[in-house]
């Protein structure tokens, strides 16, 4: 079969070597572990437990009103011995869960107990919120929002992300070789949810061994196993979905317009734990990696545990760390401290010595066209950059500039070494601001 | 665990840069300095190192006398002293590379701000300069093995293909294969098409250009030369001699596809060949120039910001029944 992809995107050193071979290894949860309330893109939620309290591992501890939004649980049982401001994966200090490991792993009541045939659609989408399963891929936009479509939007495409297309992280890799059947149990009931007879799984051709596994398990089940290549951002929604289906997302739209609900292969692998045995959405998969890391490695980790922890399950530093990275070097986010715990969208820890940490200085743009023929969005960034440096807001929204997604292509082309991206990021940041203010007035 | 280095994303850069781009430049003219070496000898190669050393010390002086940041490191003013040196006559006195360097880098390149600013190519206009200064000079073409070193030989001067077509100046046409090697009278680097075909394979190869100015400038001048051949000559004939002589490979290949000047887009690229063949071709034909490309990219990139504007890609997710913009 011919090997999808987008017009645009760039390639990357894929960096994966260092973990994709390596199984997963489950670290013990620490003393204390961290959950902040504010794990992603959503309401913050509201404690349910109070200092002092005994909780259990899977316990609920947390959980908003919201719809945009999913609780929160407990990775460990234990006591809770702080509500108090922590650090989390922003760099920001927000209203954190402080629980003090007893080490006796006491589980809570399975969040339902029906099997997993007798679920009818709406009981299933109340169990994904009640399991608190977000999107595992890093933006951790709340799955059972996504499996919710209006009314008017019939949804016609399944488009299953196994393509992890971020240099360094294989933890979606792992997912599908070691939990290939978590994943198919999940698609199935995604199947069944959204009344669709097909599926599409898209994996790009860098994981060979992943692709025929699940081939394999899927024969004739309406499970299309989707070979892409290997092009960074292949994993971003609007691209696989480009890719797979040839739809274009419209500007300022989103997947379900076209008819199609993206969900990322660990996030479906979750889902499949809560239907089948009433699991929340409690640990996850990190690949921790990075050239200062002396063993990089695919660690299972108890959500609310501190990077410090994962570091030390891959036998220390090897050289002085100088950046830490949350997520993958492309999109991911510089963290200021090894005690910020992991959360629901941590895909992945990097460790950069001083070699790898710094920018270069930029020089001026020399008009090669290289970061207008990488955009998958289909921007002219160095535009976009010139118009951003001089604050000109009408210019940069007449130039798509909402349509960029940040995927950081165009910074990473350009031989100038321009900041064209975090220039975006900064007029964009602007408009909202101006919006936000207009909205108010 | 204080000192962490925050950054905004990406943390990874390709490793390709600006000065990478211009090095890959400047090895892709050696084939033809080398052809210029064997046709006018060591001169050449002095008349190029002068306009290097004069462009390179041009940006340099400017950029402290002005206070600003110096950018030499970045080898775009050694690309243009090579670029003017190779739109020189051999003969050309160390004073011309002087003056074509200023104006080059300091009133094309530094007054518009610097690189990345100027709107016409920087090389282009200090031969433009020169040749309306001293035309003389400026069209005194040696042919080839008449050179002397380092002083100019009292050089035997031949016409250029061009100029005998045009009926402006007595001679015999070269073979058509001379002219691809480059025995022929001109500047320094235009006159092997065989040595700059060489360079811009390697440039394409580098990934540096893409052949979509070169080759459309090249197709439409061959095609409109060929469809409308000069007098006397068949339209084979016509169109071999325009396109392997007056510099147009040159042209085409290093000066039309300078990233600052010319269009940023795919298809905007294709506008700026097409713009550029047809000018040529009508200079050529109804202008009182013999050549043609110089003024003919020089135009081009004028129109450059118009066509970029014109040409800007369809945003991904643009919709037909446009509604209201982005959101
Ligand atoms: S990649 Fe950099 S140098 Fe090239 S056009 Fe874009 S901003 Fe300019
Ligand atoms: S402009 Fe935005 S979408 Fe386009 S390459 Fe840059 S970061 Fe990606």
């Amino acid at each position: 079969m011919a090997k999808l992809t987008f017009s645009g995107g760039i390639h990357p050193l894929g960096k994966k070597s260092a973990t994709k071979d390596k199984p997963l290894v489950t670290i013990e949860a620490p003393e204390l572990l961290y959950f902040p309330l504010s794990q992603h893109i959503g309401a913050p939620l509201k404690p349910l437990v109070s200092v002092g309290d005994k909780v259990l591992k899977m316990q609920k501890i947390a959980d908003t009103d919201a719809f945009m939004s999913a609780p929160l649980h407990s990775s460990v049982s234990g006591k809770v011995k702080d509500i108090g401001m922590y650090l989390n994966h922003t760099n920001s200090k927000v209203p954190t869960i402080v629980i003090e490991n007893d080490g006796e792993y006491q589980d809570a009541e399975p969040i339902h107990t029906k099997s997993i045939d007798d679920l009818s659609p709406d009981e299933m989408r109340k169990i994904i919120r009640e399991a608190g399963i977000v999107g595992m891929g890093g933006a951790g936009f709340p799955t059972h929002v996504k499996l919710s479509p209006p009314e008017d939007k019939q949804i016609t495409h399944l488009i299953i992300n196994g393509a992890e297309c971020e240099p360094y992280l294989t933890s979606d890799r792992r997912v599908m070789l070691e939990m290939p059947d978590d994943v198919i149990g999940g698609i199935r009931c995604l199947m069944r949810l959204l009344n669709l007879s097909k599926c599409y799984v898209g994996i790009e051709d860098n994981a060979p061994e992943a692709i025929s596994i699940l081939q394999e398990k899927t024969k004739n089940t309406g499970i299309d196993i989707c070979v892409l290549k290997k092009k960074y951002p292949q994993g971003s929604e609007k691209q696989i979905i480009n890719a797979i289906t040839g739809k274009e997302v419209p500007i300022g739209k989103l997947p379900m317009d076209v008819g199609c609900v993206v969900i990322n292969i660990g996030t479906v692998a979750e889902i499949y734990r809560a239907l089948a045995q009433g699991i929340p959405l409690h640990r996850r998969i990190v690949t921790v990696s990075g050239d200062a890391v002396r063993n990089p490695s695919n660690l299972y980790v108890p959500l609310g545990t501190p990077f410090n922890a994962l570091v030390d399950a891959c036998g220390g530093t090897k050289e002085e760390t100088h950046k830490i990275i949350m997520g993958g070097p492309m999109m991911g986010i510089a963290g200021i401290s090894l005690d910020i715990p992991v959360v629901k969208g941590t895909s992945g820890l990097l460790l950069f010595s001083e070699k790898y940490a710094h920018n270069e200085a930029e020089i001026n743009c020399i008009r090669c066209g290289r970061c207008v023929s990488v955009c998958p969005m289909k921007l002219v960034p160095t535009t976009l950059d010139m118009y951003s440096r001089k604050g000109d807001t009408e210019t940069l929204i007449k130039n798509n500039i909402m349509n960029c997604m940040e995927c950081g292509s165009c910074t990473y082309v350009c031989p100038s070494k321009r900041y064209l991206v975090q220039s975006i990021r900064v007029g964009k940041q602007k408009i909202n601001a101006l919006r936000a203010k207009e909205a108010k007035n | 665990m204080e000192n962490m280095i925050v950054s905004s994303s990406p943390h990874i850069r390709d490793r390709d840069r600006t000065s990478h781009i211009m090095r890959d430049v400047c090895i892709a003219l050696v084939p033809a300095l080398i052809a210029s070496v064997i046709y006018f000898g060591g001169r050449a190669v002095y008349i190029t190192a002068l306009c290097m050393i004069f462009s390179v010390g041009a940006e340099f002086l400017w950029q402290k006398l002005t206070g600003r940041p110096v950018t030499i490191s970045d080898g775009t003013a050694a690309v243009t002293g090579m670029l003017l040196a190779f739109n020189l006559p051999v003969s050309a006195p160390w004073w011309i590379c002087l003056i074509g360097s200023v104006v080059a880098i300091i009133i094309a390149k530094q007054f518009f701000g610097g690189v990345g600013h100027n709107f016409m190519n920087p090389a282009l206009v200090g031969r433009a300069f020169l040749l309306a200064s001293w035309p003389v000079i400026m069209t005194k073409w040696s042919a080839p093995f008449t050179t002397g070193f380092i002083i100019p030989a009292d050089t035997v001067s031949s016409a250029t293909p061009l100029a005998i077509m045009k009926g402006s100046l007595e001679g015999t046409l070269p073979g058509i294969f001379d002219m691809f090697i480059g025995n022929i009278g001109g500047c320094i680097g235009e006159v092997s098409s065989l040595a700059l075909l060489l360079g811009g394979v390697y440039l394409v190869i580098r990934k540096v250009i893409s052949v979509r100015i070169p080759l459309t400038y090249i197709l439409t001048v061959a095609v409109l030369t060929f469809i409308f051949p000069s007098v006397g000559l068949s339209g084979f004939d016509s169109m071999m001699y325009n396109i392997l002589s007056g510099g147009l490979f040159l042209g085409a290949i290093f000066m039309a596809t300078d990233y600052v000047t010319s269009p940023i887009t795919a298809r905007g690229q294709l506008i700026m060949g097409l713009g550029c063949g047809i000018l040529t071709f009508v200079i050529r034909r109804f202008g009182a120039y013999p050549e043609g490309v110089s003024y003919s990219i020089l135009l081009m990139n004028v129109a450059t910001p118009l066509i970029d504007r014109f040409t800007q890609p369809k945003a991904f997710g643009t919709v037909k029944e446009k509604k209201g913009g982005a959101q």
